[in-house]
C-alpha cells in the first residue's frame, strides 16, 4: 500500500513539472513586453530593454522557462508582479488556504447534499423522491454556476436582506458563496449517485443478498451502496475540477479574497507573473488532491488494495 | 424443524400448483410460466430440464419471490412449502426462510459475489441473519466448519472473490447456501459457467453435500447428462409448461416420449451408439410473449397433427410418468388424466 | 456455398436494419416527451437567431441611448435597456447568435481533433498511445476553466481565439471517449468474428467499430454544446468574452451585477436565454442517449 502511495507521490513531480510548462507556454504564446508594462508606456525604450535584459526576459522561450522553474522550485520566487510591483508569492500566497478551503468546503457540501439525494432517488425510483429532485438536478445542469450565485445574492442579499452580499469577514457572509459553489456540483454529484446506485442494485450480488434473506436496508446499505460509492468516489475527484473553477467564478462575484478573484482582476492589467503563479499553484492544489482521491478509491476498493498488499509481501 | 425424520421419503417438501408468472413491460406481455405443478419429495433432487428462456429461472425465483420487481408478477397458483402457501405469506416471513429453509445457488458466481466484501464476511451475514443470538466466535466456527465442508480451507476466508477461481467461487456461493443446512437448495444451472472438470467436481460435492445434509434440491439445467448424473425425478420444461414429468427411470428408460424430450435425447451424442449426425431440434423455441394456441411445441414437431395447432394438449400419465402430448393423450384416452 | 449463402443472408439483415436505423432511433425518441419538447424548443432557438437581423438590426444591440439607461420592459424594449441604454432583447439575440455559433464551431473541432488522435491512440496503442495519453493527462491536470482564462488571455479575445481556447480545453473528453471505444469495441465478439472471416483492418474500424462508436460521440457532441454554452457565458462573465461592444450573454449578466438593485431584468432575460438554450440541449441530448442505447437507460 506504501508502495502505491509512493509510487503515487513520485509521479507528482513530473505532473507538477508538465502542467508548470504547459501553463508558462500557453502564456508565451505572444511574445509579452514585461519591461514596458512595468515602467509604463513613457518609458524610454533603451530602459525597457535595459530592464528586459536585467529580469532575463529577452531570453529564449526554453532559457526562460528554466530559469522560471529554477527559482520557482528552489527559491519560492513566482517573479514580481507587473502591477503591484510585489513578489508574486506573498500576493498569491495569503489568498491560497482561501481558495483551497473555499473549494473543499464546497466539495463536502456538494457531497452532502448530492449523494444522498442520489441514493434515495436511486432506491425510490419513479416516487417523488426520484422525479422531484431529478427534474431539479436537470435544470440546474443548465444554469451556470455564477448565476446561481447571481439569483442567491438577487433574493437572499437584495430581496430578503437576510445575508450579506460581499466580504468574508463573518461566518454569515460564507453561506451564499458555499452554496453557489456547492449546487451545482451537488445536482451534478445526485445525477451520478442515481446512476451508479441503479447500476449497482440491479447486480447478481445484490440478488444473492436478497436470496440470503437480507432485509431490504441491508441490501441497499450494505451491498449495493458500497460497490456504487466507487465511480462516486472518482466522480467527486473530477468535480473537484469544476469546483476549484466555481471558485474563481464565486470568488470574483462575491468579491472573495481568493487566488481566482485575484487572477480574474488581474487579467485587464496583462499582469502575467500573477496568472501564472496563480494558476500554477492551483493546478498543484487540484492534481495533489486527484492523488488523494486516488488513494482513497485504492483503500476501499479491494480489488486494487490486493494488487499492492501483494506486490508488498514479494 | 422435521429435518430428522427420514423416514418419511415419500413425504412433499415443495408443492407447485398451477403457477402461472408473467413479465410485464411496456411494450409486451411475456408469458414466462404457465400453470406448472411440480412435486419435490423431502431428501430427493428434482431436475427441471429445458432450453434457455423456457422458465426454469422464472419459477425457481417465483419459489423465493425474488422475481424482478418492477416487471415479475405472479399471476395465480400456490406454493406451498411445509405447509405454508408461500405466496400468501408475509415479507418477514419469506426473509426468515430464504437463505434459512430454502436457499439457492446462482448461475454465473462471477458477479453473484459481492466484489467488495471478503468471502468470510459474505458467509457469516447468512448465519448471523438468521441466527442472530450465535456468539461471534461460534459463527465463525460455523463459516469455517461450511468452508471445509465445500473444500476451500478456512484460512482464505479473509479473501476477496477476486482472488478465488470460477469454480473455487461457486464452491464459496454453494458454502453460503448451506451454511444453515436448507431443507431445500434450489441450485439454478451451478456449473453452466464452469470448465467441464470442475463441472464434475462441484457436481460430485453438492452430490455428497445433499447427502450428508439431507437436503432436497431442484436441480435446473440443460444438460442431461447432469440430470442423470444427479436426479432423482425429471420434469421437462417448454415454454413455460412442464411437458414431460417422472422418475430418472420414467425419463431416461421408458419409451413413449414427448417429442420435445426425444429431441433433447438426440441432440446430445451417445458414445454407444454410432450414429453418424446429431439431430438438432430444427427452429427456436416459441416467442413467450406471442404463445400458439395450440401446443406450443407444434411448429418445431415433427409429428405434428393437426389438433396440436388447435388444442392444448391436457395431461397424460402413466403411474409417475406424465405427458403433455396429443400423441398419447388420444391413444390412451381411458387413462386416468394429470392434474389439472 | 452454405456458408456462403449464410454470409449474403447476413448482409441482407444488415442492410435492411441500417435502413429501419433511423426510423427506429426517431421512434424511440418521439417516445421521450421531453426530447420532444427539447427538440421543437431548440429548432425555435436555431430558426429565431438565424433570422435575428430580419427581426432586430445588430445596430440596435450595440447603439448607446443614455435616456433608455436601465428602463423595464416596455412595448418599444420588450426586455428593457441596459446600463448604457443599448435594447437587451437586441443583445441576447446577437449574443446568442456569437454564443450558439462558437459552441457549434467548438464542438465540432474539439470533435474532431480528439477523435482521431483518440482512434490513432486506441488502433496504434504502444508507444503512440502513451505519449498521447500522458500528455492529455498533463492537460487534463490543470483545472479547465483556468486552461481556457490562460490561453484566451494570451492569445486576446475574439471569436477565433475563444473556438481555439474551448476547443483545447474540450478535447481530451473526446480522445478518451474515442479511444476507449475503439479497445472495447476492438474486444467485442463481432469483431473477433469479421477478423477471423478475413476482414482487414480498415474495413473492420469503418464497418464495425466507427458505426458503433457513433452512438455515444453523438450524445456527447450533443450534451458538450450546451456545456460549452454554459462554459463560454462563464468566460464572458469573468471578462474573457468577445471583445467590449459586442454582446454576450456571460458580459451582459457581469455589466448586470453591478445593477442588480435597480434593474433585475437585466440579469433575468439573459440568465432565460442560456437556460432556455442549455435546457433545450439537454434534453435533445437526454432523449438521443435514451434513443440510441436503449440499455443506458436508468
Amino acid at each position: 500500500m506504501y508502495k502505491y502511495i509512493l509510487k503515487r507521490l513520485l509521479f507528482l513531480i513530473p505532473t507538477i513539472l508538465g502542467v508548470t510548462f504547459i501553463i508558462y507556454a500557453v502564456m508565451n504564446i505572444t511574445p509579452g513586453d514585461p519591461g514596458r508594462a512595468i515602467l509604463g508606456a513613457n518609458a524610454m525604450q533603451a530602459d525597457v530593454d535595459a530592464y528586459n535584459h536585467m529580469l532575463g526576459y529577452d531570453l529564449p522561450f526554453l532559457q526562460k522557462f528554466v530559469n522560471y522553474v529554477q527559482d520557482l522550485f528552489l527559491k519560492g520566487d513566482f517573479g514580481i508582479s507587473y502591477f503591484t510591483k510585489q513578489p508574486v508569492f506573498a500576493e498569491i500566497w495569503p489568498r491560497y488556504g482561501f481558495s483551497v478551503r473555499l473549494a473543499l468546503m464546497g466539495a463536502l457540501l456538494s457531497a452532502v447534499i448530492g449523494i444522498p439525494l442520489g441514493i434515495y432517488a436511486a432506491v425510490k425510483q419513479y416516487s417523488l423522491w426520484d422525479t422531484v429532485p431529478s427534474v431539479i438536478s436537470f435544470l440546474i445542469a443548465a444554469i451556470p454556476g455564477f448565476v446561481v450565485g447571481m439569483l442567491l445574492l438577487y433574493i437572499f442579499a437584495l430581496k430578503l436582506n437576510w445575508l450579506p452580499s460581499y466580504g468574508a469577514s463573518s461566518l454569515r457572509h460564507y453561506i451564499m458563496p458555499m452554496l453557489a459553489l456547492a449546487i451545482p456540483p451537488a445536482a451534478q454529484n445526485m445525477r451520478f449517485t442515481k446512476s451508479s446506485m441503479l447500476e449497482s442494485i440491479r447486480q447478481d450480488y445484490v440478488r444473492t443478498a436478497r436470496a440470503k434473506g437480507a432485509p431490504e436496508r441491508t441490501v441497499i446499505w450494505k451491498h449495493a451502496l458500497k460497490n456504487a460509492m466507487l465511480p462516486v468516489v472518482t466522480q467527486m475527484g473530477l468535480t473537484l475540477g469544476a469546483l476549484i473553477a466555481g471558485a474563481v467564478v464565486v470568488e470574483k462575484l462575491f468579491s472573495l479574497p481568493g487566488i481566482g478573484s485575484l487572477i480574474v482582476d488581474r487579467i485587464p492589467f496583462k499582469d502575467e507573473p500573477v496568472i501564472i503563479g496563480g494558476t500554477i499553484l492551483l493546478s498543484v492544489c487540484f492534481a495533489v488532491i486527484m492523488l488523494v482521491v486516488d488513494v482513497i478509491y485504492a483503500f476501499i476498493d479491494p480489488r486494487i488494495k490486493a494488487k499492492y498488499v501483494k506486490m508488498k509481501g514479494k | 424443524m422435521s429435518r430428522n425424520e427420514t423416514d418419511k421419503t415419500k413425504e412433499t417438501i415443495l408443492e407447485i400448483k398451477d403457477l402461472k408468472v408473467i413479465y410485464q413491460t411496456d411494450a409486451e406481455v411475456i408469458e414466462a410460466v404457465n400453470h406448472i405443478d411440480l412435486n419435490i419429495l423431502r431428501g430427493r433432487t428434482l431436475g427441471l430440464v429445458g432450453e434457455t428462456g423456457a422458465g426454469k429461472t422464472t419459477t425457481a425465483l417465483s419459489i423465493l419471490r425474488l422475481l424482478p420487481e418492477m416487471t415479475g408478477k405472479i399471476r395465480g397458483g400456490s406454493i406451498f412449502f411445509e405447509g405454508h402457501n408461500l405466496l400468501e405469506v408475509d415479507e418477514n416471513w419469506m426473509r426468515a426462510l430464504r437463505g434459512n429453509a430454502i436457499s439457492m445457488v446462482f448461475q454465473d458466481p462471477m458477479s453473484s459475489l459481492n466484489p467488495v466484501l471478503t468471502i468470510g464476511e459474505q458467509i457469516s451475514e447468512v448465519i448471523r441473519l438468521h441466527e442472530p443470538d450465535l456468539p461471534r466466535r461460534e459463527v465463525e466456527e460455523k463459516v469455517d466448519s461450511t468452508l471445509n465442508l465445500v473444500g476451500i480451507p478456512a484460512s482464505r476466508k479473509a479473501e476477496y472473490p477476486h482472488q478465488f477461481s470460477g469454480g473455487m467461487k461457486q464452491r464459496v456461493v454453494i458454502a453460503m447456501a448451506i451454511c444453515c443446512e436448507p431443507a431445500l437448495l434450489i441450485a439454478d444451472e451451478p456449473t453452466t459457467a464452469l470448465d467441464v472438470t470442475i463441472q464434475a467436481q462441484v457436481l460430485a460435492m453438492m452430490s455428497d453435500l445433499k447427502h450428508r445434509l439431507g437436503t432436497s434440491m431442484l436441480m435446473i439445467t440443460h444438460d442431461l447428462g447432469i440430470v442423470a448424473q444427479t436426479c432423482d425425478d425429471v420434469a421437462v420444461m417448454y415454454a413455460g409448461e412442464i411437458i414431460e414429468a417422472g422418475t430418472v427411470e420414467d425419463i431416461f428408460l421408458n419409451e413413449q416420449h414427448h417429442p420435445y424430450t426425444t429431441g433433447l435425447f438426440q441432440s446430445i451424442p451417445d458414445i454407444n451408439k454410432k450414429s453418424d449426425r446429431l439431430k438438432p431440434i430444427p427452429g427456436l423455441m416459441a416467442d413467450p410473449a406471442n404463445l400458439p394456441k395450440g401446443c406450443a411445441f407444434a411448429p418445431r414437431c415433427g409429428q405434428c397433427r393437426e389438433i396440436c395447432t388447435k388444442e392444448h394438449p391436457v395431461l397424460t400419465a402413466w403411474g409417475t410418468h406424465q405427458l403433455r402430448c396429443h400423441l398419447f393423450a388420444s391413444s390412451e384416452k381411458e387413462q386416468e388424466r394429470g392434474a389439472e | 456455398m452454405r456458408s456462403a449463402k449464410k454470409a449474403v443472408q447476413a448482409v441482407d439483415s444488415n442492410r435492411y436494419r441500417r435502413s429501419n436505423r433511423f426510423g427506429e432511433i426517431w421512434r424511440r425518441f418521439r417516445k421521450s416527451k421531453g426530447a420532444l419538447i427539447g427538440l421543437i424548443l431548440l429548432l425555435m432557438i436555431v430558426v429565431l437567431l438565424l433570422c435575428a437581423e430580419l427581426l432586430i438590426p445588430y445596430e440596435a444591440a450595440i447603439k448607446q441611448d443614455v435616456r433608455s439607461a436601465l428602463a423595464g420592459p416596455s412595448a418599444e424594449h420588450v426586455f428593457g435597456c441596459d446600463t448604457y441604454g443599448r435594447d437587451i432583447l437586441a443583445r441576447i439575440v446577437h449574443g446568442g447568435r456569437t454564443s450558439l455559433s462558437i459552441a457549434l464551431w467548438a464542438t465540432v473541432c474539439s470533435c474532431v481533433v480528439g477523435s482521431l488522435l483518440g482512434a490513432v491512440a486506441g488502433y496504434f496503442g504502444g508507444i503512440i498511445d502513451s505519449v498521447i495519453m500522458r500528455a492529455l493527462d498533463l492537460f487534463m491536470s490543470v483545472p479547465d476553466i483556468l486552461f481556457t482564462m490562460a490561453v484566451v488571455f494570451a492569445l486576446s479575445a475574439n471569436f477565433v481565439n475563444l473556438l481555439i481556447a474551448l476547443t483545447i480545453s474540450f478535447f481530451p473528453n473526446y480522445v478518451r471517449l474515442v479511444r476507449s471505444q475503439v479497445l472495447t469495441l476492438a474486444e467485442q465478439d463481432y469483431v473477433e468474428a469479421a477478423r477471423a472471416g478475413g476482414s482487414n483492418n480498415a474495413r473492420i474500424i469503418c464497418s464495425h467499430i466507427l458505426p458503433n462508436a457513433v452512438g455515444v460521440i453523438i450524445i456527447n457532441v450533443t450534451l458538450n454544446v450546451a456545456r460549452i454554452i454554459i462554459y463560454e457565458s462563464t468566460l464572458g462573465f469573468l471578462g474573457l468574452g468577445m471583445p467590449a461592444p459586442h454582446p454576450e450573454w456571460g458580459m451582459m449578466l457581469s455589466e448586470a451585477r453591478e445593477v442588480m438593485r435597480v434593474a433585475p431584468h437585466m440579469i433575468f432575460f439573459p440568465a432565460a436565454a442560456i437556460v432556455l438554450c442549455a435546457c433545450s440541449i439537454n434534453l435533445v441530448g437526454d432523449g438521443l442517449r435514451d434513443a440510441l442505447d436503449p440499455h443506458l437507460k436508468s
